[in-house]
């Protein structure tokens, strides 16, 4: 608000992009395959293409690098998002379905059609993220009155358990494809190449900047429905459009990298304490934060057990567990 | 001339009636204090008052207006509302609270003026908030957290301040200088207040007009002396009491019986 006061949290939004981009710098240097920074720079600035180093860094490094910048930040901000529209700090993009949606979509078209091409794949789990969140959301405005975060939690669980018991089903009746869809499951950043995700990518950076400049309208919906229409907001539509946003958010993330867990709970509640509550602060830095987050657990599931790769997301679960078991006591120390 | 007036308003949830085919109006530049039993529709009517709850039947007039048809940020420069039990977003400072309360100026591109900044430190030190400024409102009294809430009230800088129960949760000194605060604002800037009270004897030493929220409807209004009578108080709230002049302020005072007996 006044200058003062907004000197620390810039600050440290800066001190996270320096991390964020130091991370990326990792991210290009590491994996079965050693690259040294100066051939890293070297990669962009002077490009050879016969040195396999500078290959290896703009072709499938760059690409992975990038898809976990955007997924991180897509899956903290949806979280932000998700938090402030249902007013409960323990919600997360997951809530909507979406994963279970994604995974049902692909089960079933995989099954009916033998998808090929990774585009067809990519679209399916959008389309099936997108098909299960809207429902959830139309549900949750169904009946009298306003939109209800209460009945949103509920129709999400509900959308979950339908879609995956849907999953299961067709997966016992066609073993086919399994293992891909298993791993795909788990959450993973594998090699893709750039032409082909970058449709999905930009997708997700508009978004994410949309909901950079709707801070302030978040800000004033986290306040609750009797304030924000008391203050004059247009309570329907900035619902929507958050509703659009997450959506859009959480179902390129899955679509992307598959079901990543916990960055989109975690996340904002370390922001919220490290750096700000007010969404115009806590939004970036989230975007910020995941995506750093995300490169790291990519990393490490990188080498972790080299020559072989863990599924990202169990790095992130392993990571995000004992942080939401911490959270969880601290609350339930904090009402008690 | 009127600053909100209802005409054939009926409100309900779901099925039930709250407020049955209401005509009444709010004076300009008064003071009018809401009075009723518990579950009567006190904070219904406000709401509906507000724009908060759209109704089932009728209208309601702000400044003339049917309020359904003004712009939702219009009417928020004209009437702020504190609703009876609001919840602060968790860990948010009372600084940023009360800065909400200058949403309804704000735009895409005038994010923050001058002005934003002085209403907002005006509200504070007129609430005695200031010093906890920046202190998060989930570790405020009941009371101190109270003020933050009318201190974004008056943000809002709005002519018309429309507060459920303000004194709810306040200990006495504090619920005077709620509401002198609120009598100051009235007779320095002539704003429109109306709002709930549950004390009958505050709410005939500040009111201008009182409304008894009774059967679905206003069963009476005028002013206090007019209104605050033994019947009137043994019908709605079912209890025996003796109305004296105040010996300091000569509005009624009421004097209310339990089990004691009256001659
Ligand atoms: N959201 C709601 N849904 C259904 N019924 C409601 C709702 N809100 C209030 N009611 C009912 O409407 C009636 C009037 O409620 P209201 O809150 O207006 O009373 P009040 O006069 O403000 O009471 P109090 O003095 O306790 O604040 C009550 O019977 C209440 O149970
Ligand atoms: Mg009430």
């Amino acid at each position: 608000m006044n200058s003062a006061r907004e000197r620390s949290p810039l600050i440290k939004l800066i001190l996270l992009a320096g991390v964020l981009v130091f991370a990326m710098l990792l991210s290009l240097m590491t994996g079965a395959r050693w690259i040294p920074l100066s051939d890293v720079i070297a990669a962009f600035i002077q490009p050879d293409a016969m040195n396999i180093n500078h290959i290896l860094v703009s072709s499938t490094r760059l690409s992975r690098t990038l898809m976990a910048v955007v997924v991180g930040a897509s899956l903290a901000v949806a979280g932000v998002l998700m938090q402030a529209l249902t007013r409960n700090p323990l919600a997360s993009p997951g809530l909507f379905g979406i994963n279970a949606g994604a995974a049902f979509i692909i089960i079933l078209f995989s099954t009916l059609f033998t998808l090929t091409s990774l585009q067809a794949w990519l679209w399916c789990a959008f389309l099936g993220a997108a098909l299960a969140g809207s429902l959830v959301w139309l549900i949750g405005n169904m009946g009298q009155g306003r939109m209800n975060p209460l009945r949103i939690v509920l129709a999400g669980a509900a959308m979950t358990a339908l879609f995956s018991a849907f999953s299961q089903a067709l997966l016992v009746v066609s073993q086919e494809g399994l293992d891909t869809v298993m791993f795909w499951l788990a959450g993973s950043l594998t090699e893709r190449s750039l032409t082909l995700v970058w449709p999905l990518m930009l997708l997700s950076a508009l978004a994410l900047g949309l909901a950079l400049i709707c801070a302030r309208q978040v800000n004033v919906l986290s306040a609750g429905e009797e304030i924000a229409i008391g203050l004059g907001q247009r309570l329907g539509l900035i619902r929507l459009l958050l509703g659009i946003l997450i959506i859009v958010l959480a179902g390129s993330a899955v679509a992307l990298a598959g079901s990543i867990g916990f960055i989109g709970l975690i996340v904002p509640h370390m922001v919220r304490k490290g750096l700000s509550i007010d969404h115009r602060w806590l939004l970036p830095g989230s975007a910020l934060a995941g995506a750093t987050l995300l490169l790291l657990a990519d990393l490490v599931s990188r080498v972790v057990i080299l020559p072989q790769e863990v599924p990202v997301g169990v790095m992130t679960a392993l990571l995000g567990a004992p942080f939401f078991i911490l959270l969880a006591r601290r609350r339930g120390a904090h009402y008690a | 001339m009127s600053a909100i007036t209802s005409q054939g308003l009926t409100l309900s949830y779901q099925d039930s009636v709250i407020i049955d085919q209401l005509n009444v109006s709010v004076p300009k530049g008064k003071v009018t204090v809401l009075i009723g039993g518990n579950g009567s529709g006190k904070s219904t009517l406000l709401k509906s008052f507000a724009r908060l709850l759209k109704p089932q039947q009728g209208t309601v007039l702000l400044n003339g207006v049917d309020i359904q048809r003004k712009a939702t940020a219009t009417v928020a420069r004209e009437l702020a509302i504190l609703p009876q039990t609001p919840v602060a977003p968790e860990g948010i400072s009372v600084r940023q609270l009360v800065a909400l309360g200058r949403y309804p100026y704000q735009s895409w591109l005038q994010q923050w003026s001058d002005e934003d900044e002085t209403m907002v430190n005006r509200a504070l030190a007129r609430t005695g908030t200031l010093e906890l400024a920046d202190r998060p409102v989930d570790s405020l009294s009941g009371g101190q957290r109270q003020r933050a809430w009318i201190a974004m009230t008056l943000a809002q800088d709005t002519d018309i301040v429309v507060l459920d129960e303000p004194t709810t949760f306040l200990d006495l000194s504090h619920q005077m200088e709620v509401l002198e605060l609120l009598r100051e604002l009235n007779q320095q800037e002539q704003k429109t207040i109306v709002m709930v009270l549950h004390d009958l004897n505050l709410a005939c030493r500040y009111a201008d007009q009182i409304l008894v929220v009774h059967e679905q409807t206003i069963y009476a209004q005028g002013t206090p002396a007019e209104v605050l009578t033994e019947e009137l108080v043994k019908t709605v709230f079912d209890l025996n009491c003796r109305i004296i002049p105040d010996p300091f302020f000569d509005t009624p005072l009421c004097i209310p019986f339990g089990r004691e007996k009256i001659e």
